[in-house]
């Protein structure tokens, strides 16, 4: 008996090996290309850059960018734009949480939260701009009482102090922030703690800002500097709601980078490299900010006050976060009543003529839109989730031991502003004659879409009962037996999620897409910005309202497959 | 059929041994009970025996089943069942394809291992319940099921950790005879960690005392 | 026709070496899809390049595919990069919609095949001596390297429903603007249409208007501008977001004048009111005017890369456009509403009776009621304006 049995390869071999070729696609795929955009980017900044004639290192490009009108207002509003978003998002985000955390289970508040998560960033503009604008839906509500015969002057898009851009930015980082926040806690035994905290005389919130917290921060500190790296940065969201005259930093450079005078790239670069400045600069405050709030905490916390009730402030947050929601839910709702508009005129709340024209006419359009999206989508998350899986599984088989530094790498792309290095990624790919196809579109893509997909997956990953994989392992499965029959079926729920997320993300990528597949592939993303400095509204509705559509399927057959597969295992339902 | 202990111990890698180096022999249908005070390494011997330990930890001696040397096998290649406190059985297959999924490969054909499966439940008092969610067996149920899942995969060696701890009391004696009589009946040698001497008295064989080193 | 004027014009026929070439074009052509790198911000216009390439894949074998830009710079910095990677064969970028200053920069860093134009057959049918609109485009001399498609004239609209007399005179703006603060504004002048805007104020308020014909100098920027900041500067305050802000472009600025925020607002096209009140987007009420003095007008052109991958699928998309029947479709209101770019006086009688059967529409103005076409100033002036205009007024 037995005596068949050999074995080749020990398991920590072959986690080596599988760690090792996932690590090396990593290096490859991601950080030599970012790295060397950034030093193409970076040697413009300095006076080179060959194409254009320019072969002498010199600080001219960098006399250009502050010569450029309006320099210093673009940065400010930069600042405070992707600052102040950051922080509302965070502090209406964690005072939210600690009211619904009670009251819903993490499933139920996953699902409350992806439509938002869902609608991607552009079309969330497009809606909210069609919303707030002085002759949107709110001044048209409002207009019979405040007695506007014509819309009134105010600038509630568009308007200079980045206030609407701040909004838009909110309304889509707050549920990422919740998400996050969400996830974080069910690591955390909340209600044990709080009671305990409650015992002795604390009330509810001040539990949470004293106990909870300290707790939950570094299980976020990465996502928070994801959100504050993207609000800072921003293009398609701060080019529909944003500052105009001058324009937000990132805007201003994606002008510069695209105006007709070539000569411009220069100062662009030099702009870029500020950018990348500015969320360097923005993440160390956020990390001094973090250790000054340690040292204060601690002596608030030693003090023991039982301090003021917290109650209002947590009333105002969950307040906040309702009408966020909601202006989020009319926007969408905007984007869909004028897709099917024909006259929609002031003052009237809804269209004067309905038409589906909009449908119709766009169809060729779109139809070919739609498919390169579906075809980018479907690609980009599969390449993605079969990476993460490599990765995970490999450190499974390698014995469950992280390598940190390797896995900060992957959040590379999420933290280095794109236009800081899309410029010199896309010299770097003509020059390999990679560009112009879906391939490179597909590559550029899942540069944001496999960060994504890590760390929705990790998390469930690595929370699986180990011994389900010894069970298998001491009943004669090999580890990949283990890996299809056992764990990716019952991990189907969160895989289920991280693949509706790549989805997402996917289909939002803008820039990526635009640089990479050189203005050939256009998917609904790329024509529903550009649609958006169109005149007709009702076309960029039906772009952006399939935009939005597309994650949201995606969302909800994540939520609906795994439950109806599993409809008959009670310990796998309701697992997400 | 033997299993033979020479010389195993665990140890953190570059660290000091758990505990001293343990040789022992256990012969066909025999149960060895280890026991000893909590954190000693008694889990980890069983995983080390069963090839599940985690990196961070290393074994030292062998492990040798009828004579065999499987000390540098995988876990899934080494043929040693393992039953746990828990069940663990798998949330997403039903009752029977757990079953079928422990079935070894060499029962050949829909219709025997179908048979083969019907009978092991049968012999658990679990006849006809192939389709159900594990989900909804109870304690004792799920406890017999995995037995079961283990006995199919023909093991020719059984390592069982607190295998009784969570269940009630009563249900507690039921299982304890109908696991050593399965481990008798069919001559497999079994290494138990227990902390309850009951346990200990029924399995009626050696009994190791594991200190600290 | 005498025969020796036949000879002539068939030596002439013969002696161009791409006409002769034609049949070799059409035959290297078939099968070819060109990238057209156009604008994608009108629908119609975008319906139209779609229906060109139905026809050339219909009779030519040479498929059409529109690279939507948001900005023609886009396409410019593409082969621009190409260049500078070394990819001189087998580009990205076919054909784009060009002029002005982006036709400058790519003519001056060589980045365009050619010269073209002339060589297609369809030429006949423009008017390319010197100083036509054909033959020069911002003053730069075009030479072959892009070929016409589609007139542009500068035209105000307004909502006659809210205005009862809009302004005849460029100056005129700043009083009526006085008068209705709020109600008026124009594109942010990085953008074309809003640097348009303010060449037509400079062409009416310069002291010396010939000046601008020539490349711009210090001096004559301080002495030709003077008045136009002294009128700017009045006027700003009074504009829709008491100047502060600006519409991103035309199109942005069309929704405002939909939406009934201002109630004036400013087009390249004369024709696209008529469309836009057809499709919907603009109300029954608007109307077209264009200052007394007259208005800048130029032609949309089409030019091919050097590195183009299809040259011969491109030309024949460029010519194409010029066919008669083409140019009329384009002309039609139902279909594009955009002037025909071709000579009248050299159709023949089929053309012409098809251009005067085209449908019209109250809301678009005759040939006669545009006034004078009033030439581009050179390119190098709109650079200096539009970032005057940034230093001046982006703070």
């Amino acid at each position: 008996m037995g005596a068949a049995l050999h074995q080749v390869t020990t398991t920590g071999q072959d986690g080596r090996w599988l760690r090792g070729a996932v690590l090396a696609a990593l290096l490859a795929g991601f950080v030599a290309p970012i790295a060397a955009g950034l030093w193409q980017t970076g040697r413009a900044a300095f006076g080179i850059l060959p194409a254009i004639g320019a072969r002498a290192p010199s600080l001219d490009a960098w006399h250009g960018l502050l010569a450029v009108p309006g320099l210093a207002t673009a940065v400010r509003h930069s600042l405070v734009t992707g600052l102040c978003a950051t922080i509302l998002s965070l502090a209406i985000a964690l005072g939210f949480s600690a009211v619904v955390h009670a009251r819903m289970t993490a499933i139920q508040s996953a699902r409350a939260l992806a439509p938002f998560l869902a609608v991607p960033h552009a079309a969330m503009a497009i809606g909210l701009a069609f919303l707030l604008s002085p002759s949107g839906w709110i001044a048209r509500a409002m207009a019979p009482l405040a007695g506007w015969e014509a819309p009134p002057g105010i600038a509630s898009v568009n308007d200079a102090l980045g206030l609407s851009l701040t909004l838009g930015l909110v309304v889509k980082e707050l549920p990422f922030l919740l998400l996050v926040i969400l996830a974080a806690l069910t690591q955390i035994p909340v209600t044990r703690q709080m009671a305990a905290g409650r015992a002795l005389g604390y009330g509810h919130g001040i539990v949470w800002a004293k106990v909870i917290l300290p707790q939950v921060w570094p299980l976020i500190r990465l996502p928070v500097l994801v959100v504050l790296a993207y609000s800072l940065s921003v293009v398609d969201m701060a080019m529909i709601l944003g500052p105009t005259n001058p324009p937000t930093l990132a805007v201003l450079l994606t002008r510069l980078f695209f105006a007709p005078d070539i000569q411009m790239l220069l100062p662009a670069s030099a702009g870029a490299l500020l950018q990348l400045g500015l969320v360097v600069l923005s993440f160390t405050g956020l990390l001094l900010a973090e250790a000054t709030a340690r040292h204060v905490g601690r002596w608030w916390l030693r003090r023991g006050g039982r301090g003021l009730s917290s109650e209002p402030i947590l009333a105002t947050m969950t307040a906040l976060a309702l009408i966020l929601a909601a202006l989020g839910a009319l926007a969408i709702l905007t984007l869909f009543l004028w897709s099917v508009a024909w006259r929609w005129p002031w003052p009237l709340l809804l269209p004067e003529s309905w038409s589906m024209r909009a449908w119709m006419s766009a169809q060729s359009g779109f139809g070919r839109a739609l498919s390169a999206t579906l075809i980018l989508a479907f690609a980009t998350t599969a390449l993605s989730l079969i990476l993460a899986i490599a990765w995970l599984e490999g450190e499974d088989r390698y014995g469950g031991k992280r390598a940190g530094w390797a896995e900060a790498l992957i959040y590379l792309p999420l933290l280095v502003p794109q236009i800081a290095f899309l410029f010199g990624l896309n010299l770097l790919f003509l020059k390999a004659g990679l560009t112009g196809g879906i391939g490179a579109a597909i590559w550029a893509q899942v540069l944001f879409v496999f960060p994504y997909v890590m760390i929705t997956l990790s998390d469930p990953w690595r929370a699986l009962d180990p011994r389900l994989d010894q069970a298998a392992a001491a009943l004669g499965a090999g580890p990949w037996r283990r890996l299809f029959r056992i764990k990716l079926p019952v991990l189907l729920a969160p895989l289920a999620t991280a693949a509706a997320i790549g989805v997402a993300v996917s289909v939002a990528q803008y820039l990526p897409t635009l640089f990479m597949g050189a203005g050939r592939i256009a998917t609904l993303t790329t024509e529903a910005v550009t649609l958006s400095s169109a005149s007709d509204r009702r076309i960029t509705a039906v772009y952006a309202s399939l935009q939005a559509a597309l994650p949201f399927l995606a969302y909800s057959l994540a939520i609906a497959l795994p439950a109806f597969l599993h409809r008959h295992r009670r310990d796998l339902r309701g697992g997400a | 059929m033997s299993l033979d202990l020479a010389g195993v111990t665990v140890r953190l890698r570059h660290g000091a041994a758990l505990f001293p180096p343990l040789t022992l022999s256990v012969a066909a249908g025999e149960v060895v009970t280890v026991m000893g005070p909590s954190g000693i390494g008694k889990s980890m011997l069983l995983d080390a025996l069963g090839g599940h330990l985690p990196r961070r930890f290393e074994m030292t001696g062998q492990v040798l089943l009828n004579g065999c040397d499987v000390t540098a096998r995988p876990a899934e290649a080494r043929r040693i069942g393992m039953l746990f406190q828990d069940a663990v059985l798998f949330p997403h297959l039903s009752v029977g394809d757990n079953l079928a999924f422990g079935l070894s490969q060499t029962v050949r054909g829909r219709a025997a291992r179908l048979a083969r499966i019907a009978a092991a439940l049968d012999q658990a008092g679990l006849a006809g319940m192939e389709g159900r969610d594990p989900a909804t067996l109870s304690g004792g149920q799920r406890a017999r099921a995995a037995l079961m899942r283990t006995l199919l995969a023909d093991p020719l060696a059984l390592l069982l950790d607190e295998p009784f701890s969570k269940l009630d009391a009563g249900l507690k004696e039921d299982m304890r005879r109908f696991t050593f009589a399965h481990i008798r009946d069919r001559g497999i040698p079994a290494l138990m960690v227990t902390h309850d001497p009951v346990d200990a008295q029924a399995a009626a064989g050696p009994v190791i005392e594991m200190t600290g080193p | 026709m005498k025969p020796t004027l036949i000879a002539a014009a068939l030596a002439g026929f013969l002696a161009s070496p791409a006409l002769a070439d034609w049949p070799a074009t059409l035959a290297a052509a078939r099968g070819q899809t060109v990238y057209w790198n156009a604008w994608g911000g009108d629908e119609r216009t975008n319906a139209f390049i779609a229906w060109v390439g139905e026809e050339t894949e219909r009779l030519y074998g040479v498929k059409v595919a529109q690279t939507k830009l948001t900005d023609t710079a886009e396409a410019v910095t593409r082969v621009l990069s190409e260049k500078a990677a070394g990819q001189d064969n087998g580009g990205s970028v076919d054909l784009i919609w060009i002029n002005g200053p982006n036709f400058l920069a790519m003519k001056e860093q060589g980045l365009l095949h050619g010269p073209f134009a002339a060589d297609l057959p369809n030429a006949k049918y423009l008017d390319l001596s010197e100083t036509s609109p054909s033959a020069v485009d911002f003053t730069v001399p075009v030479e072959g390297m892009e070929s016409a498609w589609r007139l542009a004239k500068f035209v105000f609209n307004y909502d006659s429903a809210r205005v009862d007399a809009p302004p005849t005179t460029m100056a005129g703006f700043a009083d009526w603007a006085a008068a209705h603060p709020g109600r008026f504004t124009h594109p942010d002048p990085s953008n074309f249409m809003g640097a348009t805007f303010l060449k037509q104020a400079l062409i009416e308020l310069a002291p010396d208007p010939a000046v601008l014909q020539q490349p711009v100098t210090d001096d004559a920027f301080a002495a030709t501008a003077a008045p136009l900041w002294a009128w700017y500067d009045t006027l700003r305050p009074n504009l829709w977001r008491q100047g502060e802000s600006f519409p991103a472009n035309e199109s942005v600025q069309t929704q405002l004048l939909n939406d009934g925020e201002i109630d004036m607002a400013m087009s390249f096209d004369p024709a696209s009111t008529a469309a836009q009140i057809k499709a919907g987007l603009l109300p029954d009420s608007v109307r077209v005017f264009v200052p007394e003095d007259g208005s800048i007008g130029n032609v949309s052109f089409v030019a091919i890369p050097y590195n183009a991958a299809h040259k011969e699928g491109a030309e024949v998309v460029a010519n194409f456009l010029l066919e008669p029947a083409t140019q009329a479709r384009m002309q039609n209101i139902e279909v594009l509403g955009s002037f025909s770019v071709l000579d009248p006086a050299k159709l023949d009688d089929t053309a012409k009776a098809a251009f005067a059967a085209l449908p019209g529409a109250l809301a678009l103005p005759a040939l006669t009621d545009l006034g004078p076409t009033l030439m581009e100033p050179h390119a190098s002036w709109m650079t200096r304006l539009t970032e005057e205009w940034a230093r001046r007024y982006t703070k």
